[in-house]
């Protein structure tokens, strides 16, 4: 494995870079270093944003020093490369049906499959939750079917409703807000993947794996009453 | 205690230091577009520097106190400030008894003014944090721009003796003319004449920013190997440049991660200096070294962590040179009109 870059993104925030692509063992690297740090914090240290490829550091300037920073990162990626992290497989319902895959249609026929064929493609795949961005609980998956794997559209949607699954540019994702989008809606979750004034605001973290299971209208309805009054309905298997 | 707004143009909202450990989730830092005119009003009520204030935008505000005398903190951009009618100066200290009022409008210069209270605004916490994010609707008064009528708890005050007073800090006066940056952390999806296109300018501020995004406008910056890079992650103040070629400063309510090249990142200390630069300002970017970057920051640091001066002020002592100075019409602004020099 090659040694990391490390960039500046200002005086207060380093960049450590494994790759340039979306690849499960780069991102492997980058949660590995990040678990490393967040054991035993250094002084200054301010957060760690995990990405696809990279990892960032905000840090105060003023306690932690750039050059001991860089210091301490090589440190830690020798130990983080044997270490063996803990993660979860989540099962997420996720109802494939009219009205909550809106978009389901209009991308299987651009994939030249029917819709009930594209949503059992979607649904029979295992996807790594590799990173958060873009809006709280906003999450991008890896390993969606080559068959579905339809680029984004050229321009993007009204907004979406919220807990809605997408595809778009190769990848998925789960969407916790209502927006405007370029990608397709094939589905909806009843599960809340963010809620702020639950104990565990994120049910998910970086790395873990989900699989969705199909539900239908009325189940949906049901577990959406449930996770509304503060349920987890998605479950979890520890790996 | 309670201070309740009697005018909230759009665009004022609650902010802390903002919103920390959250990135990871995809959840924005938010807090203050200028940290340290922020900082300032706090502290000259002996506040902590990240307590929760009102930041003010263009559209002004006007405040009374309920029931107790109130001591309030105003500072940032050069903007109008009355007491019950009476001018102030742009940077002060007001006591403000039951049922009287302070108003701060858009001034001379500048975007935004921080209004403080002593003992800061207690609002709940969200993710551990009072800050205001409208798009994602959290922190603040249920995730929400101010508006007439709110009424707005306050904390209790650290100290006392408060009295009317101007706010001396000279570390505010930062004319936006050249704003300081570290390279990257993806200059090197640019060619040599294209960073000197960048450094050289000049940029002009456009009037379609906000508090997510500040637009600029100059020269078109090409790319040296496309404009798509697999998302990574976004420090407040980083320049990137999508494919049309002008350059996007992302400021306090960015998202967390973001998929341009990043030509660029402006230093800590002058975050502010860009907020406060009006639509129409041209501007400049230096490009300085990592140490240099530090240096500055460890300045205004320095400045924080002493006693911001007040001198007290008696309302009937203002002279006719400071009160000409203070621009005292009444209106709105147009966000095109070049600042005067």
């Amino acid at each position: 494995m090659s040694e990391p870059r490390f960039l500046d993104a200002g005086e207060a925030a380093l960049v450590v870079e494994f790759g340039s692509g979306v690849d499960p063992a780069i991102n492997e690297r980058v949660l590995a270093l990040d678990a490393a740090i967040a054991d035993a914090p250094p002084e200054g240290l301010r957060e760690l944003v995990p990405t696809y490829r990279s990892l960032m550091i905000h840090y105060d300037p003023l306690r932690l020093d750039r050059d001991a920073l860089v210091l301490l990162v090589q440190d830690r990626l020798k130990s983080a490369g044997t270490r063996k992290r803990k993660t979860a497989l989540w099962t997420l319902p996720c109802c494939y049906e009219l009205p909550y895959a809106e978009d389901l249609a209009e991308m299987a026929g651009l994939m030249k499959l029917s819709a009930v064929k594209a949503a059992a493609i979607h649904a029979n795949a295992t996807y790594r939750a590799y990173m958060y961005g873009f809006a709280p609980g906003f999450t991008y998956l890896g390993g969606l079917p080559k068959e579905i794997a339809i680029s984004r559209r050229e321009k993007p949607r009204p907004p979406h409703d919220s807990k809605v699954i997408l595809v778009g540019g190769g990848l998925s994702a789960i969407a916790t807000f209502a927006m405007p989008t370029g990608w397709y809606v094939v589905g909806r979750t009843p599960e809340r993947l963010y809620a702020p004034d639950r104990d565990n605001a994120f049910l998910m973290e970086p790395g873990d794996d989900i699989r969705f299971e199909p539900i239908d209208g009325a189940t949906f309805q049901d577990l959406d009453r449930r996770a509304e009054a503060g349920e987890v309905v998605a479950k979890r298997t520890a790996r | 205690m309670t201070l309740r707004t009697l005018s909230a143009g759009p665009g004022c909202t609650i902010q802390d230091s903002g919103r920390h450990g959250y990135l990871r989730y995809g959840v924005t830092g938010a807090g203050p577009m200028d940290p340290l005119a922020h900082a300032i009003a706090n502290r000259a009520l002996s506040n902590p520097a990240g307590a929760a204030a009102i930041e003010v935008s263009l559209g002004g505000i006007e405040v009374t106190s309920e029931t107790e005398t109130l001591a309030l903190a105003f500072a940032g951009g050069d903007f109008a400030a009355t007491l019950d009618g009476q001018p102030l100066p742009s940077a002060a200290i007001a006591l403000i008894e039951p049922g009287a009022k302070l108003k701060l409008r858009a001034g001379p210069s500048g975007n935004w003014c921080y209004l403080a209270v002593a003992g800061g605004f207690n609002v709940p916490l969200v993710l551990g944090s009072a800050s205001t994010h409208t798009r994602t609707q959290i922190g603040g008064l249920q995730g929400r721009a101010l508006k007439v009528g709110d009424t707005i708890r306050t904390g209790k005050p650290a100290y006392s003796a408060f009295f009317n007073a101007i706010i001396d800090a000279p570390i505010l006066d930062r004319p936006p003319e050249t704003i300081r940056v570290l390279l990257g952390p993806q200059d090197d999806y640019f060619a040599a004449d294209e960073i000197e296109k960048f450094l050289a300018g000049p940029w002009t501020i456009s009037a379609r920013g906000d508090r997510m995004a500040c637009f600029l406008e100059g020269p078109k910056l090409t790319h040296s190997q496309g404009y798509n890079i697999t998302s990574d992650g976004i420090a407040m103040g980083a320049i990137q440049v999508p494919g049309e070629g002008q350059p996007i400063v992302l400021m306090a309510d960015r998202q967390s991660t973001g998929g341009y090249p990043k030509i660029a990142t402006i230093i800590g200390p002058d975050h502010g200096r860009l907020a406060q630069a009006r639509p129409g300002t041209s501007i400049r970017f230096r490009a300085v070294s990592h140490k240099e970057a530090v240096a500055a920051r460890a300045e205004e640091h320095a400045f924080l962590a002493g006693p911001i001066k007040a001198e007290p002020l008696i309302r009937t002592e203002f002279s006719s040179e400071f009160l000409l100075g203070l621009n005292l019409i009444d209106g709105y602004v147009d966000a095109e009109q070049r600042p005067s020099k």
